[in-house]
């Protein structure tokens, strides 16, 4: 009963801002359900799009945001869970399900090899062997030909019936986004988040604490890899093909500059970010070539302006007219 | 309690601690002191495993823990604070302590349960004890410099060891803040039964709390033993003298 006493004094205010948290998301997902039927096809798509990488954006989130460690090369995972379903759709006689249940957990597994390696360092050297061992990924998908295709990526990948129009990705792919980020969000909740935090601020106070401080963050970069992979599947869903400029440095960049963008402090920050810059990197393609120079610019004007993240920025100033 | 014997680490060849021996009776109050880069705060690291020791021994409970990685020396029951404030800064106070009881329970790993709602009135208890929870859901970095030097032995207590080290607990503290360290410790000692090493510079505090007294000089132990014993030493005079002196 004390648990309930315990927050009386704050807790109109969160209790409020849980509510309108909650409303919010409902009628979002209300109006992302009718979409289908307002815009066309080719923003379905896109839509579609804007989903996996939020999801892959959260996902890195919960290791860089939460966890406070520099992974570089998060698109290492989404890579090798998209060609984990691409080679078994294209090489196997294995079933569609069997493809979606491995992708995330072939990801996972290689989380595990390389984080195991990676939470022995810290600060930069940590974000240097991430970067190390993500290239030695993508140069093995980048030179066996004989499995992945190399440089060309594999194409035309079958995928079940009910799968092949756009409005049912759309779908597939909003309601693998929702229940990922409950979970995720779940997880920052939870007794593990909460560790998580407090070993990203202070390593050595937690490991006095009797906290197992690098097989916390191993954890925490496993499940990250495992939902990266699960962006991945979404991928291939979307796009039905892979390329190995999915593993590249530019699109871990990519990801982690969303995550910058949004907010690291903030659960939703990676989501806004990733909605952002496909919308930013769409329209600025239409009408120049220099998408990464806008990149650029908008990357300095972040760091110089908003280094909280945008979400970040707002939820702060919040609080502060609130006298917290 | 503990049993330190022989302990010795060298950095890059210079000798931090050469011969530090040590031994803390269940339910006692003993103090290290030693003037200034005695090897206080090293000998702290290597009891609670931050450092790794060259030989010697740390014996907890007459276990081996030498050399134990920190994280299992805590689940052995040694907690401790540190010379600098240590705490979760971006953390609430509330949550500052409650880290370190849902570690004591061992459910950090748990990934599906509110954490909000976990081990509540334990992490109150430990609030309570230390006249922090009007504070408690405020964020800790927004506490004053004694409040927040209460929380980082708080946090320690959030553990509930049985033998708790203090790393200089009144550092940089006014007198008044000192004296509510002092009574602090006393009661921790008196009530609760806690067994307590500390280090300090604080004479005054150290002969007020201590019931033993370990003296470090470079690296090696040159007296242990009762305050007043302490107090007449020749060598611990010396020592002191040719600091300041």
């Amino acid at each position: 009963m004390s648990a309930n006493n315990s927050s009386t004094l704050k807790m109109p205010q969160g209790k409020f801002r849980a509510y309108l948290g909650l409303g919010l998301s409902a009628t979002g997902i209300l109006i992302l359900l009718a979409m289908p039927t307002l815009i066309s096809q080719y923003y379905v798509y896109l839509l579609a799009t804007v989903f996996t990488t939020a999801l892959l954006a959260t996902s890195l989130n919960l290791v860089l945001g939460y966890g406070g460690l520099l992974h570089l090369h998060h698109g290492v995972f989404y890579g090798v869970g998209a060609y984990t379903v691409a080679i078994i759709m294209t090489k196997t006689s294995w079933p569609f399900a069997v493809a979606v249940v491995l992708g995330p957990l072939v990801a996972a597994l290689i989380a595990l090899v390389i984080g195991w390696f990676c939470v022995r360092l810290r600060g930069l050297y940590f974000g240097m062997l991430t970067l190390a061992l993500g290239q030695l990924v993508w140069a093995i998908i980048y030179r066996w030909n004989a499995l992945t295709n190399g440089d060309n990526g594999i194409h035309a990948i079958p995928v079940p019936e009910f799968l092949t129009s756009v409005n049912s990705v759309y779908y597939t792919t909003l309601i693998i986004l929702c229940l990922s980020l409950v979970i995720l969000y779940l997880i920052s909740k939870s007794p593990f988040g909460l560790t998580l935090l407090a070993t990203r601020d202070n390593p050595m106070r937690s490991e006095s604490l009797g906290i197992h401080v690098r097989r916390h963050r191993l954890t925490a970069f496993v499940i990250a890899g495992f939902f990266a992979g699960l962006a991945g599947v979404l991928f291939v869903l979307v796009e039905r093909s892979v390329a190995p400029s999915l593993l590249s440095w530019n699109k871990s960049a990519e990801i982690l500059i969303m995550c910058l963008m949004g907010g690291l402090t903030v659960f939703m920050g990676p989501t806004l970010g990733a909605v952002i810059l496909v919308f930013l990197s769409m329209f600025v393609g239409l009408y120049t070539e220099y998408w990464l120079l806008v990149l650029g610019v908008l990357l300095l004007i972040l760091v110089l302006f908003l280094p909280q993240g945008i979400l970040g920025y707002f939820i702060k100033s919040n609080d502060k007219k609130g006298g917290v | 309690m503990l049993q330190v014997e022989q302990l010795r680490k060298a950095f890059d060849g210079f000798q931090a601690i050469t011969d530090a021996n040590l031994s803390v009776p269940k339910g006692e109050v003993v103090a290290v002191i030693g003037p200034n880069g005695a090897g206080k705060s090293t000998l702290f690291n290597l009891i609670t495993g931050h450092l790794q020791a060259d030989s010697g021994h740390v014996r907890f409970k007459s276990r081996e823990i030498t050399n134990l990685a920190p994280h299992k020396i805590c689940h052995q029951g040694v907690g401790r604070s540190f010379q600098l404030i240590n705490i979760f800064s971006s953390l609430t106070v509330f949550e500052n302590i409650q880290t370190a009881v849902i570690s004591k329970h061992r459910l950090d790993r748990k990934l599906f349960r509110p954490a909000k709602r976990l081990l509540v009135e334990e992490t109150l208890e430990v609030l309570e004890n230390f006249g922090l929870v009007d504070f408690k859901n405020h964020s800790c970095s927004s506490l004053s410099y004694g409040d927040q030097k209460v929380l980082e032995i708080a946090i320690a207590l959030g553990s509930k060891p049985d033998l708790l080290l203090l790393d200089e607990p009144t550092a940089g503290m006014s007198p008044d803040e000192t004296r509510r360290i002092v009574n602090l410790i006393k009661r921790l000692s008196q009530q609760e039964g806690l067994t307590i090493l500390l280090t300090e510079h604080d004479m005054d505090l150290v002969f007020d709390v201590a019931q033993k007294i370990m003296v470090l000089h470079q690296g090696r132990t040159i007296a242990q033993g009762l305050p007043e014993d302490i107090r007449n030493d020749k060598s611990v005079q010396n020592a002191y003298l040719g600091e300041t002196g």
